[in-house]
């Protein structure tokens, strides 16, 4: 594996910088990197550490407003930062190829698949388009696309995301390219579907001996990909070393703060018993969009101090079952009881009480907190308007509660959301909620957005919270190693249907329903012999979308 | 078709020059990135750019090319005028403001100027009043209080230097006189005076730009338009901006069969053209003015508010609903808040941007769609003076060109005076619009 | 093709109400309008044929049906001039309104139609231009000069362009008089003017859809993955943008092509060219009922359809609703 082979990138000193009003400020401040042919560079970092971007300068490309301040890019003795536009152009797509984040959005939705497949090799004259059309389908048979002779002859939007992106690594090997960029091919997907494209992906790379620099932010994914890894944080190299030594034995403090994210778990509490009444109730639940049932008899409950988790993926109805206990969608049969209650279906029926009783907390915390409002008034509002306190008051309970989620109230009380990182937006988030001193609180996916570090804070100040305050949360994730972390009992859901619930550590030791099994065996797991395991376990047949339709 | 030879070879000649400009261009600078790059297109245009620049160059020094000359001179004039302006608006305000001056194009500042320049011309086109000028200050007083309370120190201290630099060209105004030299319906003897002041060509200095038909001084008549034509434009878009946007955000943020409701009525309104609509509606109003008693202006500012409030209503509502899918919408209805604090404290202050820009854009079609119908003769009735009328009034003299460029002048000077201010106004918008769509490129 | 279907309907049911609107405004005329328009000078015989014509003893919904239903067999009734004029005259001569508009429709069709051969290649190229090249000099240039003749109002730039190319330099005819008996060169050749000054209007606005549609896709993935596979700017550009800014193009067209059926109004006027626009101004001034009312349908359903084949043409640019799932 790292036989001495010809250097095919060199990358010495690199220094990006990017634009902001008028001022450049550093990106990138002095990167190296080499990679060999047919090697496979994992680059990990968080977001704004600089991946991507050193990514696409491998390929001498920068984006609108980005540019290469410094440094130098070699591409087999080729200089991409010097070189003309023209040979910048005959280099891209026919020697080092790119795979993007969202397939779905990076293919062309004007084009069929296949016309985009052999726009490059026809453009750059590699071969001739009915030559690169019958390559096209043996790539696709090979990464397992069904119906490889028909796929390419369909348009992107009728292609599922998971097939798109094989289908794009597949145009991302049309030329036979000496080097791919994989830009966090499968952060997107849920993951029983990543599973598919990181075992396609990984094995044309290995057969076509392709080199590779494979970004993503997610550790487990890259130690199933990469030969070697590098850390990146903030423009600057951390570390780098083989995937093996990186993983047993990192040297620096942020490379373990990074793999010890995952070691967070709190101990589960024991089940209540089943006299207590539960605080929220959700009682034989269907729903449905207009004519599109979503829900099927959804049934669980939650008791006080308790977490549940509601696991699923995308589509599963994990979300729509908060909107019908929030009342936003009546559900069309069953009812929703708290604390022995039965609530109105519909939010505008019920009470100020009943409304402050059960708060929320949003995933995409730039759209949950006003842009127009301070941290101030956004807190305040719901203080003010339940408590009905104002003036000195009002202001004391909002620096109390600012307290409580560990931001300074003096810096924070007159600031806009603009004005704060994803995490203090986040935990803004949580302050309104508690303001309203709610029992129940429905957490959606609130850390699915956030860096790794920053989310292992705010789910210990949840933990924090509900310990000090006997609150109930409802986690929607679809994050098992949130799960993992934080949840009490965990209910399993898939296809608006509950398949499986019951306690944490029961839940995550067999026998598991199949899907539960599937969806648990699908999370890539730090170690890096992990995916060999599995395709020798299951088969290349029985893991993601294959497995799933099996069912 | 010997020109059509002059053309190609033109053509011809200026593809030669690209080509030689970007060769010569990689010769002298070693191959520089700038000219290493080039295409051929670029090349063209820098050789297409150059030669209309030496084209103009020759024109401007023809003896005959009196209006060329005009239209250069004024480009010029204007373009300096700008550029002050920005200059000065980069000098003086708050820091706030400052920075605006900083990064706006030379469009927006000869935008905001037009604008400017065509308030202060609009206002103190007659004698203003003392009571005028009282309620001014008192306004004034009262808004710089209401900023003092609800912002900090800076903001409040920036208003009220502005409020008192209002104030002040009030006073000196009011000192001063009108900037009209003569009544707009004051009628001279001395009709058809032609402009230029020149008495050798039938003009007379009194009367800068002429007389009209029935003797009416032009510059006044020109000076009073602006109060006319672009107050009633803007009161029609104030009304419009109302009804729509009270509307539109209202369906966005109940939705329902209110929403299906007005949306449909809206469709169906639209599916008229509006000019005519406008004209059509105009048609019957102009029976029933006479009956009630009712001046047709205001028939026709009711009629544009209202055909032009469904235009806004559309915008509001797109707008609104935009706003109404965020979550922090959602958290504000789950908390239990009512309609009035949905709509002026959580939407509204996020509507405002967009909203501003459409009421600009909304007042150049309002003010064009006045101008049309005047200059059609159904639009602001005489004896008030408007520029649309005055355009279709003055245009035969076009036709004198040749022999007395003044006198074609006074038609275009009507219309160009339209023209102009909704240039400004469409400068400053598209610019707002750049801003707030964050299109960096 | 369900969704083409529903469109069309929608159309038809548009037009529908549109005309219930266009009748009803025109009922609320007060019942003795007529005297009014005629005023003193009228003839007893011409006052009762307008009374007659406007059927003033039925009911509001009678009276609809009864106008609908003449529509439809195109009877789109007599003017009240030719009404005056015939009763004046003895009653012989008279001209209905569809005689007096077909000509004329004619005539405002040929101009809308050289406007449009002109403006909408030109403006879709320039724009595609401006997209390639922006924030270059010459994007601000064209950038600066179309803002400017899109707030031009009509009139501006019809007495510019009188002024520069009729009066100054007599290339063109100021005046458009063309008439049927006229080759299609010389009506060509009248018509050139207010064809320029319509196209100066109307170019603008498409051309700064068609950029800043085509600028707007500019951000999105699969433009960078166009770049990254190592097309040229220009192959960017047409083959990955422009087939995907198809539906936003094609809907400025449209709205423009109905702002020339529509707009024509003041640039018709100017250049005293026969079209229905003048006629409907002319009509609208001496308050003359049938001629306004039917040339405000035509304008609508001119307008309607227009919209309509824009809507239909972008649902059938799409791939999404062309090749469903």
């Amino acid at each position: 594996m790292t036989e001495a082979r010809d250097l095919l990138l060199k990358i010495r000193d690199l220094r990006i910088e990017g634009r902001s009003d008028e001022d450049w400020f550093p990106i990138i401040n002095g990167v190296d990197l080499d990679l060999h042919k047919g090697e496979v560079l994992g680059l990990i970092g968080e977001s704004g550490a600089g991946k991507s971007t050193i990514g696409l300068a491998a390929m001498g490309y920068t984006r609108d407003g980005v540019r290469i301040s410094g440094g130098s890019v070699e591409f087999d003795g080729i200089d991409l930062v010097n070189a003309p536009a023209r040979v910048k152009r005959g280099l891209l797509g026919r020697r080092i190829a790119y795979v993007a984040q969202s397939a779905a959005a990076s293919f062309n939705p004007a084009h069929r698949l296949i016309d985009q497949h052999v726009e490059a090799p026809v453009q750059h004259g590699v071969s001739g388009r009915s030559d690169s059309i019958a390559d096209g389908t043996e790539l696709y048979r090979k990464l397992r696309l069904p119906n490889p002779d028909e796929i390419g002859f369909r348009y992107p939007h009728q292609v599922s995301g998971g097939q798109l992106q094989r289908a794009m690594t597949a145009m991302a090997m049309a030329c036979r390219p000496d080097l791919i960029i994989f830009d966090e091919p499968t952060t997107a997907l849920d993951v029983t579907t990543q599973i598919e494209v990181l075992a396609a992906i990984r094995q044309i790379v290995q057969e076509f001996d392709t080199a590779a620099i494979y970004i993503t932010h997610d550790l487990a994914v890259v130690a199933q990909m990469a030969d070697r890894i590098k850390v990146l944080l903030r423009g600057d190299e951390v570390e780098e070393a083989d995937t093996r030594t990186m993983l047993s034995a990192p040297k620096e403090d942020y490379t373990k703060s990074l793999w010890a994210v995952r070691s967070f778990e709190r101990t589960e509490k024991p089940l209540a018993g089943a006299d207590e009444v539960p605080v929220v109730s959700v009682r034989g639940v269907t729903a449905a969009y207009g004519d599109t049932p979503v829900l099927h008899d959804v049934s669980f409950d939650i008791h006080a101090g308790r977490t549940v988790a509601v696991v699923g993926e995308s589509g599963s109805g994990k979300s729509t079952t908060a909107r019908c206990i929030t009342g936003l969608l009546p559900p069309l049969e069953g009812e929703v009881l708290f604390n022995g209650q039965v609530l109105p279906a519909d939010y505008r029926k019920r009470t100020k009480d009943q409304l402050r009783q059960a708060q929320m907390i949003y995933q995409m915390a730039d759209t949950a907190l006003n842009p127009r409002r301070t941290i101030g008034q956004i807190i305040g509002r719901p203080v003010q308007f339940y408590s009905g306190l104002h003036g000195l008051r009002l202001r004391d309970r909002v620096n109390e509660l600012l307290d409580q989620i560990e931001l300074d109230p003096d810096t924070f009380y007159h600031r806009l959301p603009s004005e704060l990182s994803g995490g203090q937006k986040q935990r803004v988030g949580i302050a309104r909620a508690l303001a309203a001193e709610p029992e129940f609180i429905i957490c959606d996916e609130v850390t699915s957005a956030l860096d790794q570090l920053v989310a292992e804070g705010i789910l210990r100040l949840l933990a924090r919270l509900q310990d000090e305050l006997g609150l109930s949360y409802m986690f929607i994730t679809h994050d098992l190693a949130t799960v993992r972390a934080i949840a009490d009992e965990v209910v399993v859901m898939k296809d608006g249907r509950v398949v499986e619930q019951g306690g944490k550590t029961e839940m995550f030791h067999p026998p598991h329903h199949a899907y539960t099994d599937l969806l648990l065996s699908s999370v890539p797991e730090m170690d890096p012999d992990w995916l060999d395991r599995l395709l020798a376990q299951r088969g290349v047949d029985n893991i993601g979308d294959a497995a799933v339709d099996k069912m | 078709m010997s020109a059509w030879l002059w053309i190609i070879a033109t053509l011809l000649a200026v593809a030669a020059l690209g080509w030689v400009f970007r060769a010569g261009g990689r010769w002298v600078t070693g191959n520089a990135p700038r000219f290493r790059d080039m295409s051929y297109g670029e090349a063209f245009g820098f050789a297409l750019a150059a030669a209309a620049l030496a084209g103009g160059t020759w024109l401007y020094l023809q003896p005959g090319a009196v209006f060329f000359r005009w239209a250069v001179q004024g480009f010029v004039i204007f373009a300096v005028a700008a550029y002050l302006f920005r200059e000065l608006g980069r000098l003086i305000g708050t820091e706030g403001t400052r920075k605006l001056f900083r990064q706006m194009p030379l469009t927006a500042a000869f935008g905001i100027l037009v604008i400017l320049v065509y308030s202060f011309v609009a206002i103190f086109a007659g004698q203003i009043s003392l009571r005028t000028v009282i309620i001014v200050a008192v306004v004034g007083m009262i808004l710089t209080e209401i900023v003092r309370r609800n912002t900090g120190d800076a903001a409040a201290t920036g208003f009220g230097g502005l409020v008192f630099a209002v104030n002040l060209v009030f006073v000196v105004m009011y000192l001063v006189g009108p900037i009209a030299p003569h009544g707009q319906e004051q009628v001279f003897e001395l009709a058809n005076v032609v402009a230029g002041g020149d008495p050798a060509l039938g003009g007379n200095p009194d009367f800068p730009l002429g007389t009209d038909q029935i003797g009416r001084d032009i510059l006044s008549r020109l000076i009073f338009g602006a109060q006319n034509t672009v107050g009633i434009a803007f009161v029609t878009t104030l009304l419009a901006f109302f009804l729509g946007g009270t509307l539109g955000l209202l369906a966005a943020t109940l939705g329902g069969w209110l929403d299906q409701l007005l949306s449909r009525g809206v469709d169906v309104l639209m599916a008229i053209p509006s000019l005519i609509f406008a004209l059509l509606l105009m048609t019957i109003a102009a029976v029933w003015a006479p009956q009630t008693g009712i001046p047709l202006t205001y028939f026709m500012i009711v009629i544009i508010a209202v055909i032009d409030s469904t235009r806004v209503f559309r915008l509001a509502r797109a707008v609104g609903i935009n706003i109404v899918v965020m979550d922090y919408i959602e958290a504000a209805k789950l908390r239990g808040e009512g309609l009035g604090y949905l709509v002026f404290r959580e939407i509204l202050p996020n509507a405002t941007a967009p909203l501003l820009a459409e009421f600009g854009l909304r007042f150049c079609f309002v003010f064009l769609t006045i101008a049309a119908l005047s200059f059609l003769g159904v639009g602001i009735q005489p004896p008030l003076a408007d520029w649309g009328t005055m355009v279709r009034d003055l245009a035969a003299f076009i036709n004198y060109a040749q022999f007395a460029p003044m006198a074609a002048v006074t038609p275009l000077l009507a219309a160009g005076a339209i023209a102009l201010l909704t240039v400004g106004v469409n400068f400053v918008v598209d610019w707002m619009l750049q801003k707030s769509s964050g299109l960096k490129e | 093709m369900r969704i083409i279907l529903q469109r069309l309907g929608l159309g038809l049911i548009t037009l529908l109400v549109v005309s219930i609107v266009i009748f009803v405004a025109v009922n609320m005329l007060p019942g003795d309008f007529a005297q009014v328009i005629l005023g003193q000078g009228a003839t007893e015989e011409a006052s009762a044929a307008i009374r007659e014509s406007l059927e003033l003893d039925k009911s509001l919904t009678a009276r609809y049906f009864s106008w609908l239903g003449k529509l439809l067999t195109l009877d789109l009734g007599t003017s009240f001039a030719q009404l005056n004029f015939a009763s004046n005259m003895g009653g012989a001569g008279t001209v209905t309104v569809a005689e007096q508009i077909a000509p004329r429709l004619g005539n405002t069709l040929f101009l809308a139609g050289v406007t449009a051969a002109i403006a909408v290649p030109v403006s879709v190229m320039l724009g595609v231009l401006a997209a390639l090249y922006r924030n270059t000099p010459f994007d601000r240039a064209v950038n600066i000069f179309s803002l400017t003749s899109i707030s031009s109002p009509e009139f501006f730039l019809a007495y510019v362009l009188i002024l520069l190319l009729a009066v100054l330099n007599p290339i063109l005819q100021p005046l458009s008089n063309i008439n049927s008996d006229m080759s299609f060169g010389e009506k060509l050749e009248k018509t050139l003017l207010p064809a320029l000054t319509l196209t100066l209007v109307v170019m603008a606005h498409m051309m700064r859809m068609t950029r800043a549609a085509i600028i707007n896709l500019l951000a999105s993935p699969y433009i960078e993955m166009a770049r990254l596979k190592g097309m040229s700017p220009m192959r960017v550009i047409v083959r990955h943008a422009l087939p995907n800014a198809l539906a936003p193009i094609i809907n400025v067209i449209a709205l423009n092509l109905a702002y020339l059926i529509t707009g024509v109004v003041v640039v018709e006027v100017v250049f005293v060219y026969p079209g229905i626009g003048q006629l409907f101004v002319d009509s609208v001034k001496i308050r003359d009922i049938p001629v306004v009312q039917a040339c405000c349908l035509i304008f609508a359903a001119a307008y309607i359809l227009l919209n309509l084949t824009a809507d239909i043409l972008s649902i059938l640019s799409n791939p999404r609703l062309r090749h469903p799932k």
